[in-house]
């Protein structure tokens, strides 16, 4: 038994450490190309920068002043902030080979709990960042539970991440008993609501989401870690990597990025409700693998999220302004997922031969 | 505020009221009708129907509560049962699987009820179910969501979805009218745009522009939730610069469609809604909104009543006719600031 068993690890430990060696490569290739932002990272993200500005192109041809004014822009930003906070933690989760489904439901649990907690307990001396610290405080704690069950169940992200999309906005229904509750508490709207420097307070939170989730998968032990455990778990852990761990923090990542959001789209609608949130996974998903990452792991971009993301909303504006129907931009949202998809790898491929 | 015409109406409630508490007092039955529900607002009048008569079971089932509206469906129906001393509800758990109706109305069966109150899932996944409790002798009262045969129900009480739209249109062509406006830009925000009760709503409100040459210059359909009222309202906002009236079909999305009127700080149109939220009445009283057009949210109620005199064999006393008719299509009013009070009772929280 002991005989017949050590060749076989053998070449397993040659086989990965051939994988460690070509995932170390990917992690410095993603890791150079992101910081040669203009240089490797154009040559990346052109298919999406052209796709966002053919759909520009065709807003300002279509509605000119409607569309290119700084308003509609401001707009289009805000709309896109949301959704654009849970797709930078979902870059995370795919990055690191996992999977996100519930995200949404993260969501709006973490709206209703939040705002319950205001209604029933804010008093006029307790401030509104009670309201915060109870979305994020649920968004960690779900992913937590997910992190734990994936990591030490262990049980497939997919089917974990399933049972909390399932859970968590069964929850969510049973604390708001199904109403949508109106936030009144002094301060937070307005401030969530208000403007800083021009800029809406929420497209602000999206910036800095963004920036500091690019830092952190580019600048970071942690994102050259995430890039390994997704890439090859076997050959991360033979490096030394707490793959369990890092697949829990990756998944608290997620979690804390539903909490922000909860507290945006709180503000955004003044309500918590468990409807909030709705099919945000697939918009999520989308914005992220349109953007360049890797659906199944150890290559990811967070500026190509970021695109992802703004193409969506941008097209949304765009045919709303023209009057069309949502019917007609659903089809347009499957072909620009396809073409986005195709394009990216036409270029990606003349990009790293050249 | 038609301040002219309030005085009077009050003083007609005042004593419509006063004759109405006469005749309860002089009946003095054990019944409770309906002066304990309404208040002020309520001008049903109270007839010897409301004797107590034969105790009956009535078996109500209907979909799942899972928003405002049908929350308030279901809690109204029990209140309306709850009036009466001759009449023992039997309420099955609210379920939005057709599978399990069925079973739910098969029990009912069963339990030989004298009728059943039913709002289906699915008007056509429930009709064969209904039309077996028909032929088992037991009267079926069909609500809001119509079956496929009309063998199914003895008596079907709908809400008017192209009502809605008529009465939504036709009080911005008055709009219109009344401030002169010249070539105004009407918006639409629409429900879920592939069920046909949106559809109905939204054919409704053309043709009612059509009449006074108007058409829906900008159109969106969201999705009955807080979010997406929100995102496509701040959308269609972005579209263009000057709105004189928009209609919006449900108060419930209708909260987000408001946030984002709040977040752009637009206020220049006419906002209309529909259905008739608690929200929507507090908008009106604080000058927010124009308008809110009703969606009955007390059809089941009315079905409760109706099934109660049909197993009876009673009919409906301010009519002719001696039986219940065989449909009851609900009005669907406009309620704005001169008559927000009247309707205030009938509210929903959403």
């Amino acid at each position: 038994m002991t005989d017949s068993n050590q060749p076989v690890s053998v070449s397993k430990d040659a086989d990965v450490t051939a994988d460690t060696a070509r995932v170390e490569r990917a992690a410095e290739e993603t890791a150079s190309t992101g910081g040669g932002l203009l240089r490797g990272s154009l040559g990346r993200n052109l298919g999406l920068i052209v796709a966002l500005a053919l759909i520009c192109v065709a807003g300002v041809i279509t509605e000119g002043d409607q569309f290119a004014n700084v308003d509609n822009m401001l707009t289009v930003l805000r709309l896109a902030s949301v959704i654009g906070v849970v797709s930078i933690g979902m870059t995370f989760v795919i990055t690191g080979g996992g999977i996100d489904l519930s995200v949404g439901a993260i969501v709006a649990l973490a709206s209703v709990w939040a705002t319950t907690v205001a209604t029933q307990t804010m008093a006029e001396d307790t401030h509104w960042i009670l309201l915060v610290g109870t979305a994020l405080a649920v968004g960690i704690g779900c992913g937590l539970v997910n992190g734990l069950l994936i990591a030490y169940g262990p049980v497939v992200p997919f089917i974990a991440t399933l049972a909390m999309l399932a859970a968590a906005r069964g929850l969510a229904e049973i604390i708001a008993n199904k109403r949508t509750q109106i936030v009144t508490v002094p301060g937070f709207t307005d401030f969530f609501r208000g403007d800083l420097l021009g800029i809406p307070v929420l497209v602000w939170i999206f910036a800095v989401v963004s920036a500091v989730g690019w830092v952190v998968f580019n600048r970071t032990t942690f994102g050259r870690r995430t890039f390994a455990v997704g890439g090859n778990p076997e050959a991360a852990r033979l490096a030394g990597i707490n793959v369990n761990r890092h697949t829990v923090m990756l998944y608290v990542v997620v979690g804390l990025c539903c909490g922000i959001a909860a507290v945006m789209i709180t503000a955004r609608t003044t309500t918590g409700s468990s409807t909030h949130g709705t099919l945000y996974e697939l918009d999520a998903i989308a914005a992220v693998v349109i953007g360049g990452t890797l659906l199944t792991g150890g290559r990811g971009t967070i500026v190509g999220t970021v695109f992802g993301v703004l193409i969506f909303t941008t097209l949304s504006n765009v045919f709303t302004q023209n009057n069309l129907s949502q019917s007609a931009q659903s089809v347009a949202k499957g072909v620009i997922i396809v073409l986005a998809v195709l394009l990216q790898q036409r270029l990606a491929r003349r990009a790293n031969t050249t | 505020m038609s301040a002219r015409n309030l005085p009077l109406r009050r003083r007609m409630l005042v004593s419509a009221t006063a004759v109405l508490t006469a005749g309860v007092l002089a009946a003095c039955t054990s019944n409770e009708p309906a002066s304990s529900d309404n208040g002020d607002g309520d001008t049903n009048a109270v007839s010897s129907n409301d004797d107590a008569g034969d105790t009956v079971t009535i078996g109500f089932s209907g979909p799942a509560a899972d928003h405002g509206w049908l929350a308030a469906i279901n809690s109204s129906a029990v209140d309306a049962a709850e009036q009466y001393d001759d009449i023992e509800l039997e309420t099955a758990e609210g379920t939005n699987d057709a599978s399990q109706q069925i079973a739910q109305v098969e029990t009912f069966i069963n339990n030989k009820v004298d009728a059943i109150v039913l709002l289906p899932t699915d008007g056509a996944a429930l009709t064969d179910v209904a039309i077996e409790a028909m032929e088992a002798g037991i009267p079926v009262i069909n609500v809001d969501r119509e079956f496929s045969s009309p063998f199914a129900a003895r008596t079907t009480v709908l809400g008017d979805n192209y009502g809605m739209g008529v009465s939504a249109g036709t009080y911005a062509c008055q709009l219109i009218e009344d401030k002169g406006i010249e070539d105004p830009v009407i918006a639409e925000i629409a429900g879920i745009d592939s069920l046909p009760l949106t559809q109905d709503r939204s054919q409704g409100f053309a043709d009612a522009l059509e009449s006074c040459d108007q058409t829906v210059d900008n159109r969106v359909a969201a999705e009955f939730t807080v979010e997406s009222g929100e995102e496509q309202a701040s959308n269609l906002l972005q579209a263009e610069d000057q709105i004189d009236v928009i209609w919006n079909h449900d108060d419930d999305q209708g909260v987000g469609v408001k946030a984002a009127f709040d977040n752009a700080g637009r206020d220049e149109f006419a906002f209309i809604g529909g259905a008739g939220s608690c929200n929507a009445m507090d908008w009106i009283e604080a000058g927010d909104m124009e308008a809110t057009v009703i969606y009955p949210p007390t059809q089941a109620a009315d079905g409760i009543k109706l099934a109660r005199l049909i197993a009876q064999n009673k009919g409906m006393s301010d009519l002719v006719q001696v039986e219940v008719p065989k449909r009851v299509v609900l009005n669907a009013p406009v309620v704005n600031a001169d008559n927000v009070e009247e309707y205030r009772d009938l509210c929903f929280e959403s």
